[in-house]
């Protein structure tokens, strides 16, 4: 059966030795990263970041936290659909979605400990003292309960290049189970971060500020996720070619199903938001400068790649659906900025909004760094874009 | 439990439970502990001497102005608010105009009936004492801000420059001085009485009476009597809420049974989901089952109803074959016959 496997992927040779171009720039902005985080340890976080009694939630809460579990929503989004509906046709992006989904809560997790005042009691609601009536509780039950679930579906992996195969036999037989327990936790948290902010009718905008808060994160996060495992399969099946066993054709076929599936679930946002604005009475205010900015939001970045994703689909159009994907990926990412800080406060004037700091900046694209460095470094050793030949087809 | 009727049970599973149960069985309506203390501000007679300012200070050991605050004016060219080593600041709303004189209202901590600082904290660090006001907890504190982030008051701040024990930082209406007896200390500082503290529910009479007296002097409204639920500190206006700062888009409903009502879809989810997903996946499987046994099924009919022509062929072909053979011996037969006689025919001519 190990005849047919097709150059099996040897543990990567450092292409270059160490400094490499990548290497380099990756190097620079890690360094950079740590700096910075020295410094917000030492001085605080006024001395790294923008934040202000009024605005106490900035680009670590709205990015690292709020995107970053949205944009990791692959994960759930591609096991349900191959292990719990049978779609098995999507069997080889499950891993590289779970890996990206584990890497992505790693970094909601880092980003955590960067943003709180402090971070070593980040364990506090489970050992100390429990706030139950708390949304963010709940938020970092799952979190924490979800993250453990996507290092256990993220183990088969490791343990093949290990070659345990009696762990890995009992992680395999765990799978219809780790699904659904990965599933109802992303409902959970997934739409949970929505309902934090429906305790502040009157400091988010009210097109943003729904009773269907938690409907729309959850419906957005599925779609972030599987336009991430598009984007992520832009990336990685070039730079895994040789890894990469299935055909272009199936390959393609991949993709375009996820691009129909994506414009499904952004059509559906769609009505859902339509839904909120009219039970709400909202529609007037699109009338208003901050209307103009939620059609920014509405129709360039749901209503355009849900139309891109039915044309790239119908006319099996690879690269337009990728466009679609990205456009999408920006779209989740720019609600949750609204949501968490710039619709937020919208009546605070101009002068204390918030804006952040570049360290800020900073940081976070070093732990966007760190993910791909670490995507790369397990993509290179252990079977994420191929299927290990001694458990071809197995869970 | 005046903090939220609804949570605070403990247990995210258990409040939704009790959820149902108090709901059922309770027409009784718990409108707050008894005897709790509150603070009324009548802005009337603020003329923004910034003397609370000061005491506050003095009272909380935070660094002092700089120079002598009293009195001091420049600060109301602009709207300040509550920081974390200033937690009461006095700004002015209206300009003097005339013989209409200048408008000004303190702002710090409201000490909500139902504080939504309690409601959202991760490790519940905030807590309602009977006495009304709100405490915080700093041992607890893992310096989320959450609670900073839905205060709709912005009263609450954090000590960003401190890197390793940042608190929030609030009013805390004084609840070690009330503990003693005292006044808080804003109370006891303002020069124009305008800042009386005492029970709540004299509070509001007081403010009532204040209002049934001189009615051209008070905007028909008592803010925090219902506001978000109703709050400790009682404001009285001379003009219009909403010029004070004061966002006009509040409701009465305390914003923790708004911001946490989703809360109790939860536990659903978690009783719903691990049936009607393992329901998905059977039906999945047993979709995968029939295609699996209709596919075994026509293979093997296929495969019966080729052997049976098979095995017709093979009859026919046999009889065929034998048809064969015999017409072939038949016709060796009759050669030989035919060969024999004219083989005969020969030998009688010679």
């Amino acid at each position: 059966m190990s005849l047919s496997v097709p150059a099996a992927p040897s543990p990567t040779e450092p292409r270059g030795g160490l400094l490499t171009p990548f290497n380099l720039i990756t190097g620079a902005i890690l360094l950079g990263g740590a700096v910075i985080l020295a410094i917000r340890f030492t001085r605080g976080l006024a001395a790294t970041t923008n934040l202000s009694h009024t605005n106490p939630w900035g680009l670590w809460i709205g990015f690292d936290v709020m995107s970053g579990v949205a944009l990791a929503a692959g994960g759930f989004v591609t096991s349900t659909a191959v292990y719990l509906f049978g779609m098995k046709e999507y069997k080889p992006v499950v891993r590289p979605a779970i890996l990206t989904g584990f890497l992505g809560y790693f970094l909601v997790v880092l980003g955590l400990l960067a943003d709180l005042g402090r971070p070593w009691r980040l364990p506090y609601p489970f050992i100390r003292q429990a706030g139950p009536t708390s949304p963010l509780f709940e938020v970092a039950l799952c979190v924490a309960l979800y993250l453990t679930v996507l290092f256990v579906e993220s183990t088969p992996a490791v343990l093949e290049w290990l070659g345990w195969k009696r762990a890995r036999r009992l992680v395999g037989s765990m799978t219809i189970a780790l699904t659904i327990l990965g599933l109802l936790l992303s409902t959970m948290h997934q739409s949970t971060l929505g309902a934090m902010f429906m305790i502040t009718p009157t400091k988010l905008h009210p097109l943003w500020y729904s009773a269907h808060l938690p409907v729309q994160f959850f419906v957005s996060a599925v779609a972030a996720g599987i336009s991430m495992v598009i984007v992520e399969g832009m990336f990685s099946h070039r730079a895994f070619h040789h890894q990469v066993e299935i055909s272009q054709d199936h390959f393609l076929r991949i993709n375009l199903g996820l691009a129909k599936g994506a414009s499904v679930v952004l059509a559906t946002y769609l009505a859902i938001k339509a839904v909120g604005l009219t039970l709400e009475d909202k529609w007037q205010l699109l009338g208003t400068g901050w209307g103009l900015w939620y059609l920014v939001e509405l129709v360039g970045f749901v209503l355009l790649p849900c139309m891109l994703f039915t044309v790239a689909y119908r006319e099996s159009r690879l690269p337009l659906a990728r466009v679609a994907a990205v456009i999408t990926v920006i779209g989740v990412v720019l609600n949750r900025f609204n949501v968490s800080f710039i619709a937020f406060n919208w009546k605070v004037p101009a002068d204390q909004r918030y804006v952040p700091s570049w360290m800020e900046v900073w940081v976070t694209v070093a732990f966007i760094t760190f993910a791909v460095v670490a995507f790369r470094w397990i993509a290179n050793r252990m079977p994420i874009m191929y299927e290990h030949p001694d458990w071809k087809g197995s869970h | 439990m005046t903090v939220s009727r609804r949570g605070f049970i403990g247990g995210v599973l258990g409040s939704a439970l009790a959820a149902g149960t108090s709901e059922a069985s309770s027409v009784e309506y718990f409108s707050g502990y008894p005897g709790r203390y509150g603070l009324l501000h009548d802005t009337t007679l603020c003329v923004g001497c910034r003397s609370c300012e000061v005491a506050c200070k003095k009272v909380n050991d935070l660094p002092p102005f700089e120079g002598n605050a009293v009195g001091d004016q420049s600060v109301f060219a602009s709207t300040r608010r509550s920081t974390d080593t200033t937690l009461t600041v006095v700004n002015r709303y209206r300009e003097a105009e005339g013989n209409q004189p200048a408008v000004y209202r303190k702002q710090q901590c409201m000490h909500c009936n139902e504080p939504c600082c309690a409601t959202v904290c991760p490790v519940h660090a905030f807590e309602k004492t009977p006495e009304g006001p709100v405490l915080y907890h700093p041992e607890l504190c893992m310096g989320c801000r959450y609670c900073v982030t839905a205060c709709p008051y912005y009263a609450l701040a954090y000590e960003y420059d401190n890197p390793l024990t940042p608190r929030v930082m609030r009013c805390t209406m004084c609840y070690p001085r009330i503990k003693e007896g005292l006044k808080p200390g804003c109370a006891e500082a303002c020069p124009m009485g305008a800042i009386t503290f005492g029970r709540r529910d004299e509070l509001l009479k007081v403010a009532r009476e204040r209002i049934r007296k001189n009615p051209e002097r008070y905007v028909d409204h008592i803010f925090g009597e219902n506001e978000f639920g109703g709050t400790s500190w009682l404001i009285l206006s001379g003009i219009p809420f909403d010029q004070l700062g004061l966002d006009a888009g509040v409701t009465h409903e305390s914003l923790p049974s708004i911001g946490t009502s989703y809360l109790s879809v939860v536990p659903l989810v978690i009783t719903i989901y691990p049936g009607l997903l393992a329901g998905f996946y059977a039906f999945t499987k047993r979709k995968e089952q029939l295609a699996k046994q209709e596919s075994q099924a026509a293979v093997a009919e296929t495969l019966k109803r080729a052997g049976e022509e098979t095995q017709q062929k093979l009859a026919a072909a046999a009889e065929k074959a034998k048809k064969d053979q015999d017409k072939a011996v038949e016709r060796a037969v009759k050669e030989a016959v035919a060969k024999a006689l004219s083989e005969q025919g020969k030998g009688d001519a010679s």
